[in-house]
């Protein structure tokens, strides 16, 4: 087995036993890095020398006998919104592409901690407003699947980077499917938390009421060891849950928990509109988990029109107020011809905000002023509170809901632009549901297209039912062949065996 | 019609920074006059991804402030964002509560030349300062040491009808923040401030008048100043058959004038909204009465206490718990004496000149001062000596009794050697013993500076001026 086909456990495993040292595994992903990079543009910044002493370190702490945990001595990115100490965090923008913070994230914090590796920051939509990645104020991210297709978004690079092997798990953060759609795309597993059970502390806000981040990892156990080292009560943020029970044993136990009995719910209304392919697996996912003892009903979920306009009018709210404090004057890019104040403002804002941030900020700014904001901000918050609502509904009547991520795996690059914003917005129809009512939500890979592409669901549950959905997700990974890696690592594998015979 | 047929309706919104060593949302120290930019860190300087922390002791003060200030707590309150662009707000949103504040309701009642005035509180909020820009010629500098240091904002009603019950009520608050030690309220140093509503209309009409806002004004005197100038502007106004525009004006210290600073704050729009960020604020009962237990006797309570035991005046009483120091002063002077008037007199007529209008420091000991009070009181020296001895007081803290005593300043009480004296005085002026008895009143006071020379003015004046008397009469 090659080093980049091996999973958390396996390299954690090898790591202990002596086969492997955290030295070899980092160079062999910053080899790969080195190669594929020029093709996927996963990574808007390469650590190497960082990741090299890194590995150094947890080599030398498993020589003194140390073992910090299951993470350590693997490498791993970040998506670049996540504060790195002394590694710059340009969030994809112009506005911080020098922005180097003098604090870590709180899960930075976590990784080091748990002797984690980073090999780089991701790229990303610039401030994570996006769901292509295109939106990167550096470069695209291309799918390793087919080059020629978005990675997804707004966690693009990390997903891409995971399915490429140029990293053996990443770290994205999610809004409205920022995790869990790119996983999707990517063939890989993404969870989004309960709001609340990981800090956001150090982590840039488009949303401060949605924003979480989780990882994303090739199999569901690899999630939930990541799960395990970053959902840790941080009490610096406010917002973080008190009360967030983690299962005895943590995710990684709650893996390996009976299947049960469990109810799984099917929402009639996700049925409408999907590509052919999505609904095969969603069909074929339901059959499963009912010839595996699942009972699966059929439900129905009200408000789905309104609960995605609602999400775009929240969250362009919160990320209109977020997004000004990169005005040029503090930090950040300031346009060299600024005279006045004024002119600080107008100009450094229009020369180094995007063209997506720039629209979500118009809008939030419309939507907040006097004249509108009972019949934009108020309302939207009122259906917030109905999907809260219906989930309740829902999950009285079942554990878990089984949907699809998206309508079709990922389109071509620059065919999001063109179409209408309305288009554009309603394929996140199925991923904002979870974030918008603060539940959980993980994508893993159901299977490939007939043309290669992968194929993700998603299962959603009651807050803080991570442990339930890894459960229900490894049943299903564990009764499936993996999914085989993109075709852009079989070609540089071959490529290697070529070279080095 | 003249300026006496219109009256002020005037709204006062005080802001008021909390003692808290910390701010609001992150550890840095609240001190002020620290050098630039050394208070601060990551999150009051609003790096990506920081995120606020509310300090529960800042809640702690507001609602300190808001029970003294008799109003209702509310058991749950949040934090708004209010966005704006300017330099020394980081965030580019002030941390506010815009839709619901920590309390509602209360009053404060103020002694006026008018009796007694009730100035009901709408409300107050919590939230957090901002920075402060250095102008210089060709730029600006931006100290960001206030960013995130708390805040409580005060609203009064439209309540205040006169400059004398603006500055009333301000002293009050003043007094009860300084109390509850809810704050330094010092306005030299910023940590008073005040904003003035005012409008103006015909007396007795019920109905408001177009509104202009003041800001920022720093000192008890400006607020007066300020309050009469505009009064006076906007009755020009109506008295030429103009109208008054709502606008924002800023008042001229120098001038003594308002002066339009922009007309479109009016229509300035914050887009307030709940700060996502932050949770409810919760305060239960027991936090209330943990509060209500703790809190020190207030101004009121003072001030009937000092009216019941000294048989003091409204007056007297509001001036004496205007400032905690003062009371506490006074509290410890009364005790030494047993002329609680005559300190009163003291402390209000000789001693008050020397307070500035944030500092009420008595620079001589409440002992020293009650003892002078005794002195004076039990006629030992004259209210002259008195005011001469207190000169030498002020000048370093002494004993005054000992002091009357070595340099021989006692009164001289006994109408024998008095009566000496008296008669030497009427021998050598008889013109003005003339004058006098022909009805010319004044050259009586005369005869009297000539007793008290004689005396080095220790003469009892009281008791010489009938002896004074008398002996004329006797004379004629």
């Amino acid at each position: 087995m090659t080093i980049t086909d091996m999973t958390i456990q396996e390299l954690a495993s090898a790591l202990r036993k002596g086969d492997l040292s955290s030295y070899e595994i980092t160079s062999t992903f910053l080899n790969n890095i080195e190669r594929l990079e020029p093709s996927v543009g996963a990574y808007i910044t390469v650590t190497k020398d960082d990741a090299l002493s890194m590995a150094e370190e947890a080599d030398m702490s498993f020589r003194e006998g140390d073992d910090p945990g299951l993470l350590a001595g693997i490498p791993m990115a970040l998506k670049d919104n996540i504060a790195t100490s002394g590694i710059r965090t340009t969030n994809a923008s112009r506005m911080l592409e020098n922005f180097v913070p003098a604090y870590d994230a709180y899960v930075t914090t976590c990784l080091r901690k748990n002797g984690a590796v980073f090999l780089g920051k991701a790229n990303m939509d610039e401030f994570s407003m996006g769901d292509s990645t295109e939106a990167s104020a550096f470069h695209v991210t291309h799918n390793p699947y087919d080059a020629s297709r978005v990675p997804g978004g707004s966690s693009g690079g990390s997903a891409a980077a995971v399915a490429a092997g140029e990293a053996v798990y990443a770290l994205g953060t999610d809004t409205g499917g920022s995790i869990c759609q790119p996983a999707a795309f990517c063939g890989l597993v993404g969870m989004r938390p309960t709001y609340g059970l990981v800090s956001r502390r150090g982590i840039t806000a488009y949303a401060s009421s949605f924003d979480q981040a989780g990882p994303i990892t090739r199999t569901v156990r690899d999630n939930a060891a990541v799960l395990d080292a970053i959902a840790v009560r941080d009490p610096k943020d406010g917002m973080a849950s008190r009360f967030a029970p983690v299962p005895d044993g943590g995710y990684v136990g709650a893996t390996e928990n009976a299947f049960g009995n469990p109810v799984i719910g099917y929402v009639e209304e996700f049925s409408k509109g999907l590509n052919p392919s999505v609904r095969g697996a969603l069909e074929h996912a339901l059959q499963f988990y009912e010839s595996t003892g699942a009972r699966v009903v059929s439900l129905s979920f009200p408000h789905l029109e309104e609960a995605l306009a609602a999400y775009y009018l929240l969250t362009s709210a919160e990320g209109y107020s977020a997004i000004n404090r990169y005005d040029g004057v503090h930090y950040g890019y300031r346009a060299a011809d600024a005279e006045t104040v004024d002119d600080i403002y107008m100009l450094s804002r229009s020369d180094a905000l995007g063209l997506e941030v720039k629209c979500r900020v118009l809008l939030g700014s419309y939507l907040l002023s006097k004249e509108h904001y009972d019949a934009y901000y108020e309302k939207a918050a009122r259906i917030r509170t109905l999907v809260i609502q219906a989930f309740n509904t829902l999950f009285n009547a079942c554990d878990a809901i089984l949907a699809p991520v998206t309508t079709g795996p990922a389109p071509l690059l620059g065919t999001r632009n063109s179409e209408s914003l309305n288009g554009q917005y309603s394929s996140d129809r199925f991923t904002v549901l979870a974030p918008l009512a603060g539940l959980p939500a993980l994508a893993f890979p159901y299977g490939l297209t007939q043309e290669g592409l992968p194929i993700g669901l998603q299962l959603m549950g009651p807050r803080f039912s991570e442990g339930r959905l890894y459960m229900l997700a490894t049943a299903y990974e564990d009764a499936h062949e993996r999914l085989p890696r993109p075709r852009l690592l079989h070609e540089l594998r071959n490529g290697n065996n070529h070279e080095c015979p | 019609m003249s300026v006496l047929d219109y009256e002020s309706v005037i709204g006062l919104e005080v802001h008021v920074e909390l003692k808290t060593p910390q701010k609001l949302f992150c550890d840095c120290s609240t001190t002020f006059g620290a050098p630039p930019n050394t208070q601060v860190c990551p999150v009051c300087l609003a790096m990506p991804g920081t995120l606020p922390l509310l300090n529960r002791e800042c809640v702690e003060y507001a609602v300190r402030a808001g029970l003294a200030l008799h109003c209702d707590i509310a058991p749950s309150s949040r934090f708004d964002r209010k966005n704006y662009f300017y330099p020394d707000l980081p965030k580019a949103y002030q941390v506010t509560q815009n839709f619901a504040p920590i309390c509602t309701g209360g009053y404060v009642d103020v002694a006026t030349e008018n009796g007694m005035r009730r100035i009901r509180i709408t409300r107050i909020h919590l939230e957090e300062d901002a920075g402060k820009l250095i102008h210089h010629d060709d730029h600006s500098l931006v100290d960001c040491n206030r960013c995130g240091v708390p805040l409580i904002e005060i609203v009064t009603e439209p309540d205040i009808r006169s400059s004398e019950e603006a500055v009333a009520f301000l002293r009050k608050l003043r007094a009860v923040v300084r109390y509850t030690d809810v704050s330094d309220g010092k306005m030299n140093e910023g940590s008073l401030r005040c904003d003035v509503n005012l409008s103006i209309r015909k007396k007795g009409e019920t109905t408001f008048g177009q509104r202009v806002e003041m800001k920022n004004i720093n000192s008890f005197n400006f607020v007066a100043r300020a309050i009469e100038s505009e009064f006076k502007r906007q009755v020009a106004i109506l008295e030429e058959g103009g109208t008054i525009i709502q606008e924002t004006r800023r008042f001229d210290e120098k001038t003594g004038e308002t002066s339009a600073l922009r007309k479109k704050e009016s229509a300035a729009d914050y887009r307030y909204f709940p700060d996502p960020d932050i949770g409810e604020v919760l305060v239960n009962k027991e936090t209330i009465a943990r509060i209500l237990a703790s809190m020190p006797r207030l101004p009121d309570e003072r001030k009937a206490m000092y009216k019941d035991t000294y048989e003091l005046s409204d007056y007297e009483a509001e001036r004496l718990t205007a400032d905690k120091d003062l009371s506490d002063f006074f509290e410890e002077a009364v005790k030494e004496t047993s002329y609680p008037k005559t300190l009163v007199n003291l402390i209000l007529t000789d001693l008050s000149p020397l307070f500035g209008e944030d500092e009420t420091e008595v620079p001589l000991s409440p002992i020293s001062l009650g003892a002078l009070a005794d002195l004076l009181g039990k006629d030992i020296i004259n209210s002259n000596t008195g005011r001469k001895v207190l000169k030498v007081m002020l000048e370093e803290d002494q004993d005054p009794v000992a002091y009357v005593e070595e340099n021989n300043l006692a009164q001289i009480n006994d109408p024998e050697v008095l009566q000496s004296i008296i008669d030497a005085t009427v021998n050598s002026n008889a013109r003005a013993v003339n004058d006098y008895r022909r009805g010319r009143t004044p050259a009586l006071r005369a005869l009297m500076g000539n007793v008290m020379r004689e005396t080095q003015g220790r003469a009892n004046p009281i008791l010489a001026e009938e002896m004074l008397k008398a002996t004329i009469a006797k004379n004629a």
